[in-house]
């Protein structure tokens, strides 16, 4: 440790630690311009300068790269220290009149104007290092750096062509102090609604403000690290040292007696219906992306902007998009109307706009949700009843110029209406997860026409598999509110956990057995059991089946030539006698 | 029989988890389809035997249907294969016995498809009324319509 003066106050430092980290640490402040703590010092500005005093020698030097010796004083605002200051303020002034930063400290210095002629009054650059600086250490790629001396000096690529080294990572943009450098989109593209969030966003990021767990996550395509081997800045700022940039998917095997399928929904795709325009108006947006517009962690903070920034004067909410369809999905997504109507009374409590909702039927079920619907009547929300057949951007009137059109019929009044909104929101409906019908492969699960999991009874089964030990629980096994995914997730625990706590298990007793007289050790049913239940005991020379293992399909037995096996209840003699009896009419 | 036209008696083995599931789907819903298939079920079409299907013809079926899972949806996995194997042969041979192979008919329903379920009957059904009764007894064999 070493001890210094500051202005006057002592305070005691680490040996590494440079003059302006002192500082900070004394709370005195120091102007700096290319300084930054994530980059090695360059002093390149020279308007961190402070007078030292040791052992009764007094120096002008720049405090951020300068480290502390014992029994330093150091004044950071002496006569001699502010003139250098002022005068390297001026300077570069004269070099770049339009940087920012720099105009500030000149205010704060009282530099009204510089003396020395200015070459550029647009020029912003300062030439600070940071970008150049950022590029070697912290990206790696080393693609920019200074070229030229004297009045010539500025940053660029080897040559001022486009370097090969460069990443496109816009590392050097995001470090310079003065916004010299720019980073644009090639094509110009504009970002719209995109992924759900809206703004800038980092390599490593947490994936919103209300995300479980609250833990942030590294993008792999975006990360510095992951294409050049360096930066590693997450880690370095880390106190609890909790990046790990090893860290990997991995397998695990388990042994577990059941399983719960809940592999949840998927948003129906808007876009599979031209005729609503989702894709190719910017203010046609599903039900998803409005609820993350109304989010106050959302990119517009919870308020309701167009993607022009703009308020909705008027706003339209489309029901059963994709769902009581015979073109899309036949079956009614069952939570669409109820979030339709919260959405009508946000826009009603966030907004004046005008609130217009086309919907086929109301469907409000549960606890409370008709008197919710009730209330929304008195609000003044405008429901139209019909089912919306097209929107899009073609005005027919001067009223209608710049507006999206609702083309709908309205079936209580029996005409066709065009009603010109600002915002379209569609209610999309719900669909089964991605990987639905891998699930489905993998664990045998059938499914209903819906597409979603069949229970195995609607009424007196409706968690379970037609598999023991698989239970269903939540959207995947039919389109659900949030009251009735939690009761039927609650079931399927209680079913599985009574499997569990039974101590026991009931086995079918329609398992087949093999007569051993009859047998005469053809092994032709040993290869056709899917269960390997079958062994051949080569002492007594005949098959003998495990009944633990044994699922009755019955296949050894339509299959043994002897009739040696038999399935308990569906024996060849019952059977014959069934076919029998059902043919004597 | 009614007003003298011929009704097809067929018969059914149908798999408990697919089809036997997706005929009670046709039945809940209360499809109308034809009354003529009468279902045995079996736990797998893997189950059904080529006596039944032979049993079946001498007991005086008209068409026999075997119907079970959809191919990789077999409850018991592979059973559906099996029946498969076994339809694929047995047709060629009760060709042989001068039984056309239309009436021996081989379908895959799943759990979810009652409508499928009412159409292959709808179907068979008319099908086997147009080739008319089978009639396996005109020439002799030891068993007579309803006797033991």
């Amino acid at each position: 440790m070493v001890n210094l003066t500051i202005d006057g106050k002592r305070i005691q430092v680490e040996e590494s630690a440079t003059i302006l980290q002192a500082a900070k640490k004394a709370e005195a402040k120091i102007p700096t311009l290319c300084y930054h703590p994530v980059v090695e010092p360059y002093a390149a500005c020279r308007v961190c300068m402070v007078e030292v005093s040791l052992k009764g020698k007094a120096d002008l030097v720049t405090s951020c790269n300068t480290k502390v010796q014992e029994g330093m004083d150091v004044q950071t605002n002496s006569e001699r220290a502010l003139r250098a200051r002022r005068l390297n303020v001026e300077m570069l002034l004269a070099r770049a009149p339009a940087a920012e930063p720099l105009r500030q400290i000149a205010k704060e210095l009282g530099i009204k104007k510089t003396r020395f002629a200015v070459k550029d009054p647009e020029e912003k650059c300062i030439l600070c290092g940071l970008c150049v600086r950022a590029c070697e250490q912290i990206v790696g790629a080393s693609a920019i750096s200074f070229i030229e001396r004297g009045t010539e000096r500025k940053v660029s690529t080897p040559f001022g062509e486009p370097s090969e080294a460069c990443i496109g990572c816009t590392a050097c943009a995001y470090f310079c102090p003065t916004g010299a450098i720019t980073c644009e989109d090639k094509y110009g593209r504009k970002v719209i609604h995109e992924e759900m969030y809206l703004g800038p966003t980092t390599a490593i990021r947490v994936p919103s403000r209300q995300a479980v767990p609250m833990v942030p996550f590294i993008d792999k395509e975006a990360c510095i690290h992951f294409k050049t081997g360096e930066c590693k800045i997450c880690a370095k700022v880390c106190d609890r040292e909790a990046v790990n940039y090893e860290m990997d998917d991995t397998l695990q095997e388990l042994e577990v007696g059941s399983i719960i399928l809940a592999s949840g929904f998927k948003p129906f795709d808007a876009r599979r219906i031209p005729a609503y325009g989702y894709g190719r108006f910017p203010n046609i947006i599903t039900a998803m992306e409005f609820e993350r517009l109304v989010n106050a962690s959302g990119p517009t903070g919870g308020k309701v902007l167009m993607a022009n920034g703009e308020e909705p004067k008027a706003v339209g909410i489309i029901h059963c998009v994709g769902s009581r369809d015979e073109n899309y999905n036949a079956y009614c997504s069952r939570v669409c109307c109820m979030y339709s109507l919260k959405f009508a009374h946000l826009l009603g409590e966030k907004t004046k706009a005008t609130i217009y909702d086309f919907y086929v039927d109301m469907r409000c079920f549960g606890k409370g949700y008709e008197e919710f619907y009730h209330r929304l009547l008195k609000e003044g929300t405008k429901f139209i009843r019909g089912r919306v057949s097209e929107i899009n951007d073609l005005a027919l009137t001067e009223k209608e110029e710049g507006k999206l059109i609702i083309r709908v019929e309205d079936t209580l009044i029996g005409t066709v209406r065009r009603i010109p909104v600002d915002m379209a929101i569609l209610a999309v409906g719900l669909e089964p997860s991605v990987d639905h019908n891998q699930l489905a492969k993998k664990f045998n699960i059938s499914c209903s026409q819906d597409t979603f999991f069949l229970e195995r009874h609607p009424k007196l089964a409706p968690v379970s598999s037609f598999t023991d030990g698989i239970f269903l629980a939540g959207t995947c096994q039919g389109p659900k509110d949030i009251p009735d995914t939690v009761a039927q997730a609650g079931a399927a625990v209680s079913e599985a956990l009574a499997l569990a706590d039974a101590g026991k298990v009931e086995l079918e007793p329609i398992t087949a057995e093999i007569d051993d007289e009859l047998c005469s050790g053809c092994q032709i049913c040993v290869g056709l059991c899917p269960f390997t239940s079958i062994t051949y005991d080569k002492d007594k020379g005949i098959s003998v089946i495990n009944d633990a293992l044994c699922k009755g399909c019955g296949t050894c037995v339509a299959a043994c030539p002897s009739g040696a096996s038999q399935q308990k209840h569906f024996r060849d003699a019952q059977i014959f006698a069934e076919i029998e009896g059902i043919l004597l009419v | 029989m009614s007003n003298g036209t011929f009704e097809p008696r067929l018969v059914g083995f149908l798999c408990n988890w697919c089809s036997y599931t997706g005929a009670d789907l046709a039945g809940t819903a209360r499809m109308i389809y034809a009354p003529n298939i009468r279902i045995i079920r079996v736990m797998c079409s893997g189950r059904v035997d080529p006596q039944f299907v032979l049993k079946a013809f001498r007991e005086g079926a008209d068409g026999v249907l075997i119907s079970g899972c959809h191919p990789g949806d077999c409850h018991y996995k592979e059973g559906n294969y099996k029946a498969l194997r076994r339809h694929r042969l047995l047709s060629k041979m009760l060709e042989q016995f001068g039984i056309e192979k239309e009436r021996f008919r081989l379908e895959w329903v799943s759990a979810s498809e009652g409508t499928k379920f009412q159409q292959v009957c709808n179907e068979f059904t008319e099908q086997i009324r147009k080739l008319g009764p089978l009639n396996l007894h005109q020439n002799g064999g030891r068993h007579e319509q309803g006797q033991a």
